[in-house]
């Protein structure tokens, strides 16, 4: 047996072992975002309009108009199956929280308007107001991957959280609640 | 030998790099120029519903909207690089087909042509004492000791 062969030959070969089971650990599933901690991209909206909708001050919505607000954006479509998981805890917290310095939007993404609200009505009404993102222009500048994606908006205007997949009362309220708990600043 | 061995890894880690690099600042605005030049950059950006699709390559809505992001911003004559940028902004790194060749990442462009430069080595190492001359087989016969016993002269 030579033992400086087999040493040489463990040199070369543990790295490469080593590299490859870092690799294994991470996830190629995982969709990183980098918005997190940056201003949220502005947008201005309209209102998907419908019998029985919420109430909506103006028929077009800007983001900028809700600052020193927790705005919560959800983004779905009618063909989602995990938004209509997720579309109870949205309605029931949003509204737990209304007019508390807490807005939440929804954010039709890649749908007609027709289909949206036919969906609405199906799930039983919607405590808060959808908006249009036609041609997907909004979902693009926040990076969506996919629906139902969340954006929690912080009253200076950050993005401070994004929650992949169907979210829960859980999560809503925990930031909801760290939120409102922030001490107030300005975006730069 | 040696020489030739870093020169030629040199030459090729220079041609991968430049490679990379080749897109140019160039301005495209309008017609058939605009159109190649949304073509390359959509090649190298990820189709973010996909799995390792590239925009160019995939047909779903959100990558046509994407590509008419791409066109709108290359249109108002923005960079292909700053183009990017508002999508590595937004979707992170992650979005760019090939990584950036900077830190960890240099890693993947660095370590193939490691690999190619060893295994040719152990290839020219084997080679040489494969066919290293061999002893004389009538300088055996004659009597004169095998090469192994030679070099051990103690056995």
């Amino acid at each position: 047996m030579n033992w400086r062969r087999v040493l040489l030959v463990l040199a070369g070969i543990l790295p490469l072992v080593a590299l490859l089971a870092f690799g294994m650990t991470r996830d190629p599933k995982e969709l990183p975002s980098v918005l997190p901690g940056k201003p949220a991209p502005e947008f201005t909206l309209n209102v998907l309009d419908y019998a029985g909708a919420p109430a909506a001050p103006k028929p077009t919505v800007s983001l900028a108009e809700h600052r020193g607000e927790v705005v919560v954006l959800n983004y779905w479509a009618s063909w989602c199956l995990a938004c209509r998981d997720e579309h109870r805890a949205l309605s029931e917290v949003a509204e737990r929280y209304a007019g508390q310095g807490v807005q939440f939007y929804g954010l039709l993404y890649n749908d007609t308007p027709q289909n949206g609200v036919e969906w609405i009505r199906a799930m039983g009404g919607q405590s808060y107001p959808t908006l249009l993102d036609p041609n997907s222009r909004t979902a693009i500048d926040y990076g969506l991957y996919g629906v139902p994606e969340t954006f929690f908006i912080a009253p200076d205007g950050r993005v401070a959280h994004k929650h992949v997949g169907p979210v829960t009362d859980q999560v809503l309220t925990e930031w909801i609640e760290k939120l409102r708990a922030q001490p107030q600043r300005e975006a730069e | 030998m040696k020489r030739i061995l870093v020169l030629a890894l040199a030459l090729l880690l220079g041609a991968a790099f430049g490679g990379a690099r080749s897109l140019s600042a160039q301005q495209p605005r309008s017609g058939a120029e605009l159109e190649t030049a949304v073509k390359a950059l959509s090649a190298e950006l990820r189709c973010p519903v996909c799995q390792g699709l590239s925009l160019k390559d995939s047909p779903t809505e959100l990558s046509m909207e994407m590509k008419s992001v791409i066109r709108q911003q290359l249109a108002e004559g923005k960079t292909p690089e700053e183009v990017k940028q508002y999508f590595v902004g937004r979707y992170g790194e992650w979005i760019l087909m090939e990584p950036t060749p900077q830190g960890f990442n240099l890693l993947v462009y660095i370590l193939p042509w490691v690999g190619l430069a060893l295994g040719g080595m152990l290839v020219f190492f084997l080679v040489r004492r494969w066919t290293r001359p061999q002893p004389d087989p009538l300088a055996a016969l004659a009597g004169a000791p095998a090469p192994t016993e030679a070099r051990w002269p103690e056995d």
